[in-house]
C-alpha cells in the first residue's frame, strides 16, 4: 500500500480537481480529510496546506482509505482551537452513492456484496439517467463519476453554484431525483403521480429509455418474473381496484409457470390492450405499467449521503480494502462499456511497475504511474480539473469569483447595521 | 422605499381617493421584507418593548410548532397573540395609526435579529418563526394591498414568453399535475434559478430546464416565502459577523442576552426527558424486549424486531427508536449498553467511532449538547420516508396492507387482536387516518386491562407519541398489578 502511495496515487490531479486551481486556496486548505488507519482507527479533521504536504502525511499514516469531506470556515486540523460556531461546513461538491445493495430484491444473478457484469448494468442504467437529469435539468456541467472499488458507483459535482448549495437545497435535488421509496415492507414504491395523471415531465423524460433496460434487463436478462416469488412481486404492484387483471394472470401463469418473464410481462399488456377504451381502470392499468418499469429500473440512491455537506465519501484513486480494486473515474458516455471486473488492483499496478522499471531508466520528468494502466484514469481526472479550473479563470475574469461578491455584500450589512441609531 | 412609494402613488390600478387616502403613510405597506433597517432614533425602552412583543407573538408560534398544532390552528392563535402586541392593520384602516405600528413592527424585527443571529440554532428557530408570522399575514392580507406589495419589489422573475409555453406546453401541464382548473392557455410562469424554490424543486412541482424553474405565476406565494427565508438566514449570517461590534455597547448586550433566553425558554414539549417516566422505576437494558412485548406501539415493536433480527438500524430507525427510549426513561448509561449488545456483529471499535457519539449526542452530551425531543406521530408520518433497507416511519401508514395486516396479527395476537379485528383497522388506515388505527390497535390490546372502544389512552385521546402509547400501557400494566396485590393481600387477611 505504502508503494501505491509513494508512486502511483495522484495527488496533484485530486489536489487539482478539489482547489479548482493552482495555487492553494480555502477549497484544499480548509477542507476535510479523514483517515482510516489499519485497526480501524479512524482520524478525523485532517487539513493540508498543499498537495505536497498531503502525500508526506498520507505516506507516514499509510491509512487503507481516506474520505474526503466539506469545506469549512476554519481549517479542520484547528478545529479545537477555534469556538463551534466559527467551525461550520461551508462549501461542498455534491455527491451522489449508488450502491447495488439497493437491488437486491430486484436482481436475480447475484446476491450480498456479490457483483457482476450483468448485475453492474442496474449501475449503468442509473448512471445515463442521473448524467443526463443533472446536466439538462440542473444545468451542471462538472460531474464526475467514480468507481467505487467494489458494487457501486460514487458522483461528485463540483460547479460553483453546487458547492454552495445549503444542505435544503441538496435535500430538494434529491426530492426532485428520488423516485423509489417506501422501505422493505412496502411493496409499490413509486407514488410519483396523482391517480392516473401524466408522470412528473422528469420522470417522463427517463421513461422512454429505462422501457428498453427493461426489456433488456429485467425481462431477458434477469428474467425477473420467472419464479413464482417473482411473479407474485409483480402481481402486488397491481392495484386493487383492477383485481379483475391480476386473478386473471394467476390463473394462466399458474397453469402455466414456466412462461419466460418476457411473454408474461406481453400477457400483462395484453390484459390491458383487451380492457375497455376510456375506462377509468384502463388508464390506471397504463399507469401502472409505466411506475412498474420505473420501480424495476429507476436509480436507486442512498439520500442521506447527497443531503448534507458534511457527509465523508472516499476519494477517487483509494484502494477497495476487499477487492483491492482502485477506484478510477468512469466516463459516464462509456458505461456501457465499463467491467468492474477489469479495473486495475493494487497488486496488478505494482507488479506493472515493478516490470516497467526493469526495462526503463528512472525518469526524472515522468510519474511512475504513466507506466501502468492507471494513466488513463488519472488524465481522465486531470482532464475533469482542467474544465473546472478553466471555468474559474473565466469567472475571475468576468468578476463573479466568489469571495469578491462575498466581501463586498458583509460591508453593505455591516453599514446598514450602523444606521440603526439607538 | 422611495420608489416604492413613488410607483405607488401614481399607480394606474388603484383609484385617486384611495391613494390619497394613504399615498402620506411612511410604510406604505403592511407587509415587510425587512430590506432596510429602521433609520430613525430609537429611545432604549422602545428598542426592548417592541422586540418583547413581537417575541410574544413568535415565541406562541414556535411553541404550536412543538404541540404540532395544524396551520389553521397555528394561525388562529397567532392572529389572536399578535392582536394582543403586534397588531398591523390594513393601509385602508385609517382609524389607527398605521405608521406606528409598522415601524413597531420593523423596530422589532431588527432588535430580535440582533438577539437572534448568535448562534445557529437560535437563526433556526428564528426564521422559521419569523416566516410564518410573514406567511399569516400574507395570508390575510388584502388582495390589492398584497398586489401592490409586490409591484413595490423587485423580485428579480423573468417571465417566460408565450412561445416558449408554447415549446414546453406538455411538460408545463405535467408538472402543474395537482393545480385546480390548471389551463396552460390561461396560464402565466415566472423563470428563476431552481435554488430559489427548492420546496418546488423538491415535491417536483415545476418544470427544470438548464437550472431554470419555470414557476407557474399562481405558485408565486411559495416564491415569495422562498424568498422572504434565504433572505433573511443571509442577513443573519452577516448580522452575526458584524455583531462583535456591537458587543461595546453595554446597555444593549444584556438586553439581547435576555430575549434570545426567552425564546428558549418559551418552548415546551409535552414528551420531553422532564415527563418521562422516573416514577415507575429504573429501566435497564435488560428490560427492553420485555417492555417492547407489554408496551410497544408498533412503530416500536417493528424497529425493535428489525434489530432483533438484522442486528443493526439505519440511520434513521436509530434515531426515531434512540430518543423513544431515552424519553421512556433509558439513562444514557443503559442506552450505551443497549445498543453495544443490540449490535453484536459490530466490533468495538467500529462501534465506539460510529454510534457512542450519537447516542450521547442524542441525549445532549455532545455538540451543542440540545435536549432532543423523541418524535411524535406526526413527525413520525411526515418526516422522512423509508428507502429500501430502512425500518422507521409509522408502519401504518409506510407498510403494505397485506404487510401490515400479517404483522399486526404476529405482533399483537397474543394480547387478544384477532382477524376480526383488523377490516376495522385497515378502514381507518385507508382513509389515512393512521394514528386512529393506532389507537384502536392499543385500545384492542388493551381490553383486559378495561380499556373500552373509544376511551383510546385515556378519556378518549387519541395516539398522538408513542412515547405517550407507552406511558398509558405501562400505567395501565401498574394500576392492574395493585389491584392484584390487594385482592392477593385482601385473601391473606380473610383466610
Ligand atoms: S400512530 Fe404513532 S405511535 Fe402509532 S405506530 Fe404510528 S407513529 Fe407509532
Ligand atoms: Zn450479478
Amino acid at each position: 500500500m505504502l508503494a501505491f502511495y509513494r508512486r502511483l496515487y495522484p495527488f496533484k490531479s485530486v489536489f487539482h480537481w478539489l482547489n479548482h486551481g493552482h495555487t492553494p486556496t480555502r477549497l484544499f486548505t480548509h477542507r476535510e480529510l479523514a483517515f482510516t488507519l489499519k485497526g480501524d482507527v479512524y482520524l478525523r479533521y485532517n487539513s493540508f496546506n498543499t498537495a505536497e504536504e498531503m502525500k508526506k502525511q498520507v505516506c507516514t499514516l499509510n491509512p487503507t482509505r481516506f474520505e474526503i469531506g466539506p469545506v469549512y470556515s476554519a481549517r479542520p486540523r484547528d478545529k479545537k482551537t477555534v469556538r463551534p460556531a466559527a467551525f461550520k461546513p461551508t462549501l461542498r461538491e455534491l455527491v451522489f452513492d449508488i450502491d447495488m445493495t439497493d437491488y437486491d430484491s430486484i436482481r436475480t444473478c447475484c446476491s450480498d456484496a456479490a457483483i457482476c457484469s450483468r448485475c453492474w448494468t442496474f449501475i449503468a442504467i442509473a448512471v445515463r439517467v442521473l448524467d443526463k437529469a443533472l446536466r439538462s435539468q440542473f444545468g451542471y456541467k462538472h460531474l464526475l463519476w467514480v468507481y467505487s472499488g467494489r458494487r457501486g458507483i460514487h458522483l461528485w459535482i463540483s460547479d460553483k453554484e453546487v458547492m454552495e448549495l445549503t444542505d435544503d437545497q441538496r435535500k430538494a435535488i434529491v426530492g426532485w431525483l428520488t423516485v423509489i421509496a417506501g422501505g422493505k415492507e412496502m411493496n409499490k414504491k413509486v407514488n410519483v403521480r396523482l391517480g392516473s395523471k401524466p408522470l412528473p415531465p422528469s420522470v417522463q423524460m427517463a421513461l422512454e429509455p429505462l422501457a428498453e433496460a427493461f426489456t433488456e434487463l429485467i425481462l431477458e436478462d434477469q428474467d425477473c418474473f420467472a419464479s413464482k416469488e417473482g411473479w407474485e412481486t409483480l402481481l402486488r404492484l397491481i392495484p386493487d381496484k383492477c383485481e379483475s387483471v391480476t386473478a386473471s394472470l394467476r390463473r394462466t401463469w399458474g397453469k402455466d409457470p414456466d412462461r419466460s418473464s418476457l411473454e408474461k410481462w406481453d400477457d400483462l399488456k395484453r390484459e390491458v390492450k383487451g380492457m375497455e377504451k376510456g375506462t377509468f381502470q384502463r388508464a390506471l392499468m397504463m399507469a401502472t405499467i409505466e411506475d412498474i418499469i420505473l420501480q424495476y429500473t429507476y436509480p436507486r440512491l442512498d439520500a442521506e449521503v447527497s443531503k448534507h455537506r458534511n457527509h465523508l465519501l472516499k476519494a477517487p484513486f483509494c484502494i477497495h480494502p476487499k477487492t483491492g480494486r482502485v477506484c478510477v473515474p468512469v466516463d459516464p458516455n462509456d458505461i456501457d462499456r465499463f467491467d468492474p471486473e477489469k479495473v486495475p488492483t493494487v497488486t496488478q499496478l505494482l507488479g506493472e511497475l515493478d516490470r516497467a522499471g526493469e526495462d526503463v531508466k528512472p525518469d526524472e520528468h515522468h510519474s511512475d504511474w504513466e507506466k501502468t494502466s492507471l494513466k488513463p484514469y488519472i488524465e481522465m481526472l486531470d482532464r475533469h480539473a482542467a474544465g473546472l479550473m478553466e471555468e474559474v479563470r473565466q469567472n475571475i475574469r468576468n468578476g463573479t469569483g466568489m469571495s469578491v461578491l462575498r466581501f463586498q455584500l458583509s460591508i453593505d450589512v455591516t453599514n446598514a447595521l450602523f444606521e440603526l441609531q439607538i | 422605499m422611495f420608489s416604492a412609494r413613488d410607483r405607488n402613488a401614481f399607480s394606474k390600478k388603484s383609484n385617486i381617493p384611495q391613494v390619497e387616502k394613504y399615498s402620506n403613510l411612511k410604510y406604505s405597506h403592511r407587509l415587510n421584507f425587512y430590506d432596510r433597517p429602521p433609520i430613525d432614533d430609537i429611545t432604549i425602552e422602545d428598542f426592548e418593548t417592541c422586540a418583547l412583543d413581537r417575541l410574544r407573538v413568535l415565541a406562541e408560534i414556535e411553541s404550536s410548532f412543538v404541540r404540532n398544532r395544524s396551520w389553521e390552528e397555528l394561525k388562529s392563535v397567532a392572529l389572536t397573540q399578535s392582536e394582543k402586541y403586534l397588531p398591523v392593520h390594513a393601509s385602508t384602516a385609517i382609524a389607527v395609526d398605521r405608521d406606528a405600528e409598522r415601524k413597531k413592527d420593523h423596530v422589532g424585527h431588527f432588535v430580535l435579529r440582533l438577539a437572534f443571529c448568535r448562534s445557529e440554532e437560535l437563526r433556526r428557530r428564528f426564521v422559521k418563526s419569523e416566516m410564518a408570522l410573514f406567511r399569516i399575514r400574507w395570508d390575510t392580507d388584502d388582495r390589492v394591498e398584497r398586489e401592490e406589495f409586490l409591484n413595490s419589489r423587485d423580485f428579480d422573475w423573468i417571465p417566460v414568453s408565450e412561445s416558449e409555453i408554447k415549446e414546453h406546453a406538455e411538460e408545463l401541464t405535467a408538472a402543474a399535475g395537482g393545480l385546480k382548473d390548471f389551463k396552460i392557455e390561461n396560464e402565466k410562469f415566472y423563470k428563476v434559478k431552481w435554488t430559489r424554490v427548492p420546496d418546488l424543486v423538491e415535491r417536483r412541482r415545476v418544470f427544470l430546464k438548464g437550472g431554470m424553474a419555470y414557476v407557474p405565476a399562481r405558485e408565486q406565494s411559495s416564491l415569495v416565502f422562498q424568498e422572504f427565508q434565504s433572505n433573511l438566514e443571509k442577513a443573519l449570517e452577516l448580522t452575526a459577523k458584524a455583531l462583535p461590534r456591537l458587543d461595546e455597547d453595554t446597555r444593549i448586550v444584556p438586553i439581547l442576552d435576555n430575549l434570545s433566553q426567552g425564546f428558549l425558554a418559551g418552548v415546551s414539549s409535552e414528551w420531553s426527558t422532564a415527563s418521562s417516566s422516573e416514577s415507575t422505576g429504573k429501566i435497564t437494558a435488560e428490560m427492553i424486549d420485555d417492555m417492547a412485548r407489554k408496551h410497544f406501539p408498533m412503530c416500536m415493536r417493528h424497529l425493535h424486531e428489525c434489530l432483533r433480527r438484522d442486528r443493526h438500524l439505519k440511520h434513521h430507525g436509530r434515531l426515531q427508536y434512540g430518543l423513544f427510549l431515552k424519553v421512556l426513561g433509558l439513562s444514557i448509561e443503559e442506552a450505551i449498553t443497549f445498543w453495544r449488545r443490540s449490535f453484536s456483529q459490530i466490533q468495538d471499535d467500529k462501534f465506539n467511532k460510529e454510534y457512542r457519539y450519537n447516542i450521547r449526542h442524542s441525549y445532549g452530551l455532545e455538540g451543542k449538547r440540545a435536549n432532543y425531543a423523541a418524535k411524535s406521530c406526526v413527525q413520525i408520518l411526515t418526516g422522512e420516508t423509508p428507502g429500501p433497507g430502512d425500518s422507521h416511519g409509522c408502519p401504518y401508514r409506510h407498510f403494505s396492507q397485506e404487510n401490515l395486516s400479517s404483522a399486526l396479527l404476529a405482533t399483537y395476537s397474543s394480547q387478544g387482536l384477532t382477524q376480526a379485528d383488523l377490516p376495522e383497522i385497515l378502514h381507518a388506515v385507508k382513509s389515512q387516518h393512521y394514528h386512529v388505527a393506532c389507537t384502536r390497535v392499543f385500545e384492542i390490546t388493551h381490553a383486559r386491562d378495561g380499556v373500552y372502544k373509544g376511551e383510546g389512552v385515556g378519556g378518549g385521546e387519541s395516539v398522538t407519541h408513542p412515547n405517550q402509547y407507552a406511558a398509558r400501557s405501562r400505567e395501565l400494566e401498574k394500576a392492574r398489578l395493585e389491584t392484584m396485590k390487594a385482592e392477593s393481600d385482601g385473601d391473606i387477611v380473610m383466610s
